[in-house]
């Protein structure tokens, strides 16, 4: 599959908008401005954009708690998001969602989710609704190599399978659970393996490769809305930071130093940047431009995000219960 | 008037709101051509299909999960998920998904579904098919919790239920599955927070659910040979929980018995005797009763049992303990 010059401009963008909106989030994070949790993606940005290359603003993701990537590339307004990490009324859930609830129903952004595993079933079932209204909507599922230990990970992909439904399960394999490695976690290598018990595809691909991501998900994507069910695409990958901002020293007390610089050298958007180039698909100065551009959409969502208000203390209060009658 | 079993009331009810709203679909463990444990679900699989009326594997967290995405996502499922004690295999599902997600995400989407589940012991289950500890879904604010004691009120109420756009947590009784009452053959609704004045006396208000309603009214013939009046009002529902007629009866009587067959710890009794201190303490006569059951598991033997069930042998007493007050 020959993917167009277009294409690989827009994943380049949107792994750069994923890696340079968590940059932020680093520095803010350091600095007391962003409160809470903040488990960054920093890595991982070809598996995001890879697969939301693929979808239409109508398709639905599933994401995690690491999940400002996935809901970026799914096309997230940038500056209600920080707003939202910022802990502000204009944020994209009025400030009582923060970083691990990030949802935005305009997109079928289905929500990040605080629960490992929790998104799995909530998949399924969007994947049930496109079926039950006939339309060709996918839903592309988010969750991680430890996650797939969880009881939901069997129950989710039997059902798919069973009803042969248009969901795209993504196991983003960045080999830890916190800081449990994947060989402490479970007994096999490759997590795909699993589709088999299911009577589904499965496949295994390297995660920090955009390309592959993207032509991978692109099949399952198109066997998912022609009714043939559902795929297990497992990405393996690294995560850069700690699980959370202020882990400390990044991990290390459950990692080796020598591990993270070893990943960063096979970082997914310069790799990207570099096959560009040598391909002459775009020049460094445009893909510098590019870089700009999103530093500059990252100023403008920092001060958005600054300026706005916090949310009323009654506010709290509300949004409980959907009103009835309104 | 025409009379229907509670099962049947239900199971018109499910009828009704599939034939008017092509959105409701019904999911759960051998629902569909066994037609529910209970027969609750018996004819309608045959009458709308294995696409609307789905038997699913043994699977909680999955489909009461794919309930929550579906509901997310355009549909009105109803989740069968037999007794009350399988809930726990999906609280994650129910708790900290279906009853949250409208609030994390600052009141964008909804999931307008119902988990159908029943209580109740009596029929040497044991303690892991004939707990009834419906009240531990009132704890979890973003719930609807219904809780029918008659056929009238099971039809209407779970009409409601499925027209609602909030999460409904449908609470069953075993024992009345069976029990005969009029239902009007229309289609009609108990609207939420309305309770109902089961029988009206002057001397002690039983505030009573479920199986207790016709438990009390037993009792009440009894103490009306002692020229004892009971009140007994029956919620329907216990979120929303309609304080101001419980109250007002409580004014009338000065006396608040609460007969409710859930552990006696933390279960709606406390709630109720909790708010009668709180708020209407100057009325009281006489301490605040507690008919529940006890904080044991249910026991398996026969003679066990029926001693544990909350009954008519315990109301008697308790009312005429409260009547030493005056």
């Amino acid at each position: 599959m020959e993917i167009s010059k277009e294409k690989l401009i827009e994943l380049y963008t949107t792994m750069m908008k994923c890696r340079q909106f968590e940059e932020r989030i680093v520095d803010l994070y350091a600095r007391g401005q962003v409160p809470g949790l903040a488990h960054l993606y920093i890595g991982q940005e070809a598996v995001a954009a890879g697969v939301c290359g693929n979808l239409n603003d109508d398709d639905y993701i599933t994401s995690t708690h690491r999940g400002h990537g996935h809901v970026v590339a799914k096309g997230a307004d940038l500056n209600r998001m920080m707003a939202e990490l910022f802990g502000k009324k204009i944020g994209f859930c009025k400030g009582k969602g923060g970083s691990m609830h990030i949802a935005d129903m305009s997109l079928g952004i289905l929500g990040a989710n605080g629960i490992a595993g929790g998104g799995l079933p909530i998949a399924v079932g969007a994947g049930w609704s496109a079926k039950w209204r006939g339309t060709d909507q996918v839903t592309a599922c988010f969750f991680g190599d430890a996650a797939s230990n969880n009881g939901t990970f069997h129950e989710s992909l039997n059902l798919a399978a069973l009803h042969k439904l248009p969901v795209i399960f993504i196991c983003e394999n960045n080999q830890f659970g916190i800081s449990v490695c994947q060989t402490k976690h479970q007994a096999i290598t490759d997590i795909s393996i699993r589709s088999t018990s299911y009577g589904m595809p499965g496949v295994t691909i390297d995660g920090n490769d955009v390309v592959a991501v993207y032509e991978t998900t692109a099949k399952a994507v198109k066997r998912a809305r022609i009714g043939e069910g559902p795929t297990l695409i497992e990405c393996k990958t690294y995560r850069w930071r700690g699980h959370h901002e202020g882990d400390p020293n990044l991990g290390s007390r459950y990692r080796d130093k020598k591990d993270i610089d070893a990943w960063k050298l096979k970082c997914p958007i310069e790799r990207l940047a570099k096959d560009m180039v040598k391909n002459r698909k775009a020049t460094k100065k445009a893909l510098e431009a590019i870089e700009k551009d999103v530093l500059k959409q990252m100023d403008d969502a920092v001060a958005f995000a600054k300026e706005a208000d916090f949310p009323a203390i009654e506010e709290m209060y509300e949004d409980v219960y959907v009103k009835e009658g309104v | 008037m025409r009379e229907l079993s509670y099962a049947d009331a239900i199971n018109e009810a499910l009828k009704m709101a599939m034939k008017e709203d092509e959105r409701v679909v019904l999911l759960g463990e051998d629902i569909g051509c066994y037609g529910g444990i209970f027969q609750v679900t018996k004819g309608l699989q045959q009458e709308f299909g294995e696409d609307r009326v789905v038997d699913t594997p043994i699977s909680e967290a999955g489909f009461v999960g794919g309930c929550v995405g579906a509901a997310l996502t355009g549909m009105r499922p109803v989740a069968e998920l037999m007794f009350i004690d399988f809930s726990t295999a999906c609280m994650d599902a129910i708790f900290n998904q279906m009853a949250k997600m409208h609030y994390m995400f600052g009141g964008q989407g909804s999931v307008p579904m119902v988990v159908r589940m029943n209580v109740g012991a009596g029929r040497c289950a044991a303690a892991q098919h004939s707990q009834s500890f419906h009240s531990i879904f009132m704890h979890m604010p973003g719930l609807y919790v219904a809780i029918p004691s008659t056929p009238y009120d099971a039809k209407g109420l779970m009409l409601e239920s499925i027209r609602n756009n909030n999460p409904v947590i449908f609470v069953e009784h075993k024992k009345l599955y069976i029990e005969k009452g009029p239902v009007p053959e229309e289609s009609y609704t108990v609207p939420f927070g309305k309770a109902d004045i089961k029988r009206e006396g002057k001397d002690v208000t039983i505030v009573a659910t479920h199986a207790m309603v016709g438990r009390s009214l037993k009792a009440a013939e009894k103490l009306a040979k002692e020229g004892i009046e009971v009140e007994i009002v029956d919620p329907r529902t216990l979120v929303p929980l309609d304080k101001e007629t419980i109250f007002e009866s409580v004014k009338k009587t000065g006396r608040l018995l609460v007969a409710d067959e859930d552990y006696k710890t933390c279960g709606i009794a406390a709630e109720i005797a909790a708010l009668a201190a709180e708020e209407i303490i100057q009325y009281l006569k006489a301490p605040v009763a507690r008919v529940c059951s006890p904080d044991t598991p249910v026991p398996f033997s026969p003679q066990l049992e029926q001693v544990y069930i909350p009954e008519v042998k315990d109301l008697v007493p308790a009312v005429q303990n409260l009547m030493q007050y005056s």
